[in-house]
């Protein structure tokens, strides 16, 4: 078996007419901290840990309905901590903004046509708000009457 | 509006360089001035060894993209009095994520060979003879992939998208839109044919709907929409499969 040739490495590549030496540049860690476009989508990617929050904690309470009166309320008394309520905050703020930016994206991934042509993004975005406003007044109603 | 402004363009000669610096040029302010008639006065009255590409003048041929002030642009269609009134400098740069071969201009091979790769052109399984006449499509069938065929391969698009930068094998929006606008296309048998290339995790997968490149498209191709819109067609051929496991799904 012939002797596999090493590539040699040189310290600082020469430039030739032939094989131009090329400025590559790095890409920063905090490549999304400088625009605003890119810290908004990061934020939107980070905003489904604060979904996963809410939903652990429909999880805790489904389950402390299920464990009686008594396990309901140490639930009840456990959501009261400050610290929760914060972090409660903080996941709304998140969820709402996930929400718009979900729905607002939709359209361009699912474009609906009609009558061959396509519908504006407006009115492809409108249903799912309405059907979040009318989700949420049933809600209210439901937890306030 | 300010009667000078001053352009702040990176300069990079691979002879005598390591890395790009920025040197500054004061250029008059014409209201019909765009960045790349300060570069070409830059040019022919000041350093003539300034390089940049250019071509048409008029956003179609692609050339002169260049990051202005951050922001992915057709030089040929930004206008120095945007930037003029309030009194700030422009920062011209060659576009981001490129190996940059000289000053403002870039390297795009590697571009070229990813969009050969999408196979943006029309595949057809049977090819009439010419006698048949040309294929008829109704106005209903060009609408639904003209949008995507505006793409003038600018590069924009990969300068404005960060996963173009972070995953340099990521096949990119320009060449995943030109696939996908073949794909819609009511003339083309050749989806399967491209399906290796985009339902991979180089390809639409690697996409995370940052979205930029379509907010930066200068001729509002909406490359992100059509990836979306591809992985949406590739989950249902994907179920479909289960279903027809023999059975041609596209």
């Amino acid at each position: 078996m012939p002797a596999v040739k090493q590539p040699t490495m040189k310290s600082a590549p020469q430039y030739t007419e032939f094989h131009p030496r090329w400025y590559r540049p790095r890409v920063s860690v905090y490549w999304w901290m400088g625009e605003w476009h890119y810290l908004k989508f990061i934020l939107r990617e980070l905003s489904s840990v604060f979904v996963a929050v809410f939903v652990v904690e429909t999880l805790m309470l489904i389950s402390a309905l299920r464990g009686g009166p008594e396990a309901y309320a140490h639930f009840q008394q456990s959501m009261r901590n400050p610290l929760v309520v914060v972090l409660n905050l903080v996941s709304f703020f998140f969820i709402v903004f996930h929400t718009i930016t979900w729905f607002n994206l939709a359209p361009s991934a699912m474009p609906v046509r009609l009558g061959g042509r396509r519908l504006p993004d407006v009115l492809v975005a409108a249903p799912s708000y309405v059907a979040w406003l009318v989700i949420s007044v049933f809600i209210g109603w439901l937890v306030l009457r | 509006m300010a009667d000078k402004i001053v352009l702040e363009i990176a300069r990079y000669s691979p002879e005598q360089d390591n890395e790009p610096h920025f040197e500054s040029y004061e250029v008059p302010v014409y209201k019909e001035w765009v960045v790349l008639d300060a570069l070409n006065h830059i040019k022919d009255t000041v350093d003539g060894s300034l390089t940049y590409r250019w071509s048409c003048r008029m956003g179609i041929c692609g050339s002169c993209g260049m990051m202005v002030n951050g922001e992915p642009k057709l030089t040929c269609a930004t206008f120095l009095s945007s930037y003029a009134d309030n009194g700030k400098k422009i920062r011209v740069e060659p576009l981001r994520y490129f190996p940059v071969v000289r000053d403002l201009v870039t390297e795009l091979s590697d571009f070229l060979v990813k969009l050969k790769k999408a196979k943006p052109w029309l595949i057809r399984k049977d090819e009439p003879p010419l006698s048949q006449g040309e294929f008829l499509q109704t106005p209903e069938q060009l609408d639904r992939y003209k949008q995507f065929s505006m793409c003038i391969n600018c590069t924009l698009c990969y300068a404005a998208c960060p996963v173009v930068g972070l995953d340099p094998i990521f096949v990119g929006p320009a060449a995943l839109a030109l696939a996908q606008r073949y794909n819609m296309d009511s003339r083309d048998q050749g989806s399967a044919e491209r399906t290796a290339v985009l339902a991979h995790p180089d390809g639409v997968w690697g996409c995370t709907f940052v979205g930029e490149c379509t907010r930066v498209c200068p001729k509002h191709v909406d490359p992100a929409g059509a990836i979306q819109q591809y992985k949406i067609a590739s989950v249902i051929d994907w179920l479909k499969s289960f279903v027809m496991p023999k059975g041609q799904t596209t």
